[in-house]
């Protein structure tokens, strides 16, 4: 188990007062904090090594790189990637997806193929391949889930057809937490001649990740909800895939040879990183990336799993609250999606953020899951390595109260 | 009282578990959709004109306290009124809200007034205008419709 006392030391933005209470920050699906080790990684390349990657004929020019590089080759490590040549650096999630639905599925879809995906992806994973189906005339596909939000797999065997290309699966729902098959939808995708793209978003800050064990052609995740900077995220892809594959962006350090009209390409994974990349928040990732790995994968996964297990439980005995997402905690993550009454998420958060305790409400960009639910919005808590079971009594608390200011709401 | 009361007032309250003139209007003039897309409120306003007055005005939607709150204050305060009083409270309406003007402007324009503890949120201002720019595209429609002749 983690030491929480000795984490939360190492977050400086938690302890601090908002709105008259101790911060509880209970908002990481949507991002998390930032060690010290992490913020000191920024401040100390822009103080003492800031300089152009792969360009220099200086020694500021190449520690910058050696750093960057070395951030490249600790993420491979993080997530079992054969070599660093299969890390790309992109912005987030959002564009690694895009990344695969503008190189790869623009040269490979043709008119009547289909794409397989699931009715609880975030927005970033739906709207790209709507964008890709459009223009290519392909045909979407959508999993559904059983009754406790897990996605449903037989219906996934139904839904994949000698027509499926690209099986574009979330690992684990920003939503409702569920954890899915991926290993075995990749083995089901590989069988009909798919490739399998993977939203790891709300997975690699909380699961340990095998990219070889799970097999998947490519694999996407963002920076800042694992430690890390905002502004960095990553792209796994498979080797053979990535040295096929057309660039995404075209311009600077993508290139091989330039002439007039014409232009060849450089080794993955440089091809796909056009212009000056994201150089410190990349050397931040792999400083959060460290962090991770001294703690170990599987005991974070572990502390979760216990925190989630102990607020399932005391969020069940608050009265008229609806809990969305699998019962069970080992196969969900720690992010718990409800409803309390007939109370609006927004109502529930601005409550909850007058006592000091920060929780998202909305849709989570995921308007398609929410009209299955058969709601507008829920309100998330999503916890990390930080979170203590004192903060969990604190919300269950302060939702009770939420629930005496409304009384109750009828005719909604 | 705390910030939470402040917002969260019971007349506030009252027209969320109570909302005046919800419904559709079999004989609307016009109806139209609002909604907020960060969050995902939505308000549906039908009116009824007679000349240029506001007959009748109905809402549905579906959203926050704040929000639908504020489309039930709104129907009963432009409910008899004609478009150009519709329009000025509107103005009014928004500028409390939007451009810090004097909240005193809000007292006789019924419950509406409650809404100015509103403003201490930054995040929910928008939800107390939802209907009001709703409203907005409705008179925008009506004036192109009475151009067209």
């Amino acid at each position: 188990m983690l030491d929480t006392a000795r984490i939360r030391a190492d977050f400086p933005i938690l302890h601090q007062v908002v709105n008259g209470r101790p911060l509880v920050y209970l908002d990481n699906a949507a991002t998390s904090q930032k060690p010290r080790a992490v913020i000191e990684t920024l401040v100390d390349y822009y103080s003492r090594y800031n300089a152009n990657v792969h360009r220099g004929v200086h020694t500021l020019g190449d520690r910058a790189t050696e750093a960057y590089e070395g951030a490249r080759a600790k993420v491979a490590r993080f997530i079992n990637a054969p070599g660093p040549e299969t890390i790309i650096f992109v912005r987030n999630t959002t564009e690694g997806l895009n990344l695969v639905a503008y190189t790869w599925g623009r040269a490979h879809l043709r008119p009547g193929d289909e794409i397989v995906t699931t009715i609880m992806e975030h927005h970033s994973n739906l709207v790209p391949w709507q964008i890709l189906a459009r223009e290519k005339e392909a045909v979407l596909r959508f999993v559904g889930l059983t009754p406790t939000g897990e996605l449903d797999m037989e219906d996934f065997a139904r839904q994949l057809t000698p027509r499926t290309r690209i099986v574009a699966v979330t690992m684990a729902s920003n939503v409702l937490g569920t954890i899915t098959p991926v290993a075995e939808i990749v083995r089901q995708a590989h069988a009909v001649g798919a490739i399998t793209v993977i939203d790891a978003a709300q997975a690699a800050p909380h699961l340990p990740i095998d990219v070889q064990a799970l097999d998947c052609d490519f694999l996407a995740f963002s920076g800042h909800k694992m430690l890390g900077p905002t502004g960095i995220g990553v792209l796994y892809g498979r080797r053979e895939h990535l040295e096929r594959m057309p660039p995404f962006l075209g311009g600077g350090s993508m290139i091989r040879d330039v002439q007039l009209t014409t232009a060849t390409w450089n080794d993955p994974p440089w091809k796909f990183e056009a212009g000056t990349p994201n150089i410190a928040d990349a050397i931040g990732l792999g400083a959060a990336v460290d962090y991770l790995s001294a703690l170990g994968m599987e005991n974070v996964r572990a502390h979760e799993v216990a925190l989630t297990a102990y607020a399932l439980a005391a969020l069940s005995q608050v009265e008229d609250l609806v809990i969305y997402g699998p019962p069970d905690p080992q196969r969900r993550t720690g992010v718990i999606s409800f409803n309390l009454a007939d109370i609006h998420a927004h109502d529930v958060g601005t409550i909850l953020d007058q006592e000091g305790i920060a929780i998202r409400a909305g849709h989570h960009c995921c308007k398609p899951l929410m009209r299955h639910l058969g709601v507008a919005a829920t309100a998330r808590a999503s916890f990390y390595i930080y979170n203590t079971r004192e903060e969990v009594d604190r919300l269950v608390a302060a939702l009770i109260r939420a629930k005496e200011l409304f009384g109750s709401v009828v005719g909604r | 009282m705390s910030l939470v009361d402040e917002l969260y007032k019971e007349v506030i309250l009252d027209h969320y578990r109570h909302p005046r003139n919800r419904g559709t209007l079999a004989d609307a003039t016009l109806v139209v959709q609002g909604s907020n897309p960060l969050c995902g409120d939505e308000i549906e306003l039908g009116l009824r004109l007679a000349g240029d007055r506001i007959e009748a005005v109905a809402f549905t939607g579906r959203g926050c306290s704040i929000s639908q709150a504020s489309a039930s204050m709104m129907t009963e305060v432009i409910k008899g009124r004609t478009l150009a009083e519709a329009a000025a409270i509107l103005e009014t309406f928004k500028g409390v809200m939007l451009r810090n003007e004097p909240a005193e402007r809000l007292e006789d324009l019924g419950d509406l007034e409650a809404l100015q503890g509103v403003k201490r949120f930054p995040v929910r201002i928008k939800c107390a205008i939802l209907a009001w720019n709703t409203l907005q595209e409705a008179l925008t429609l009506v004036r192109e419709r009475l151009d067209q002749g």
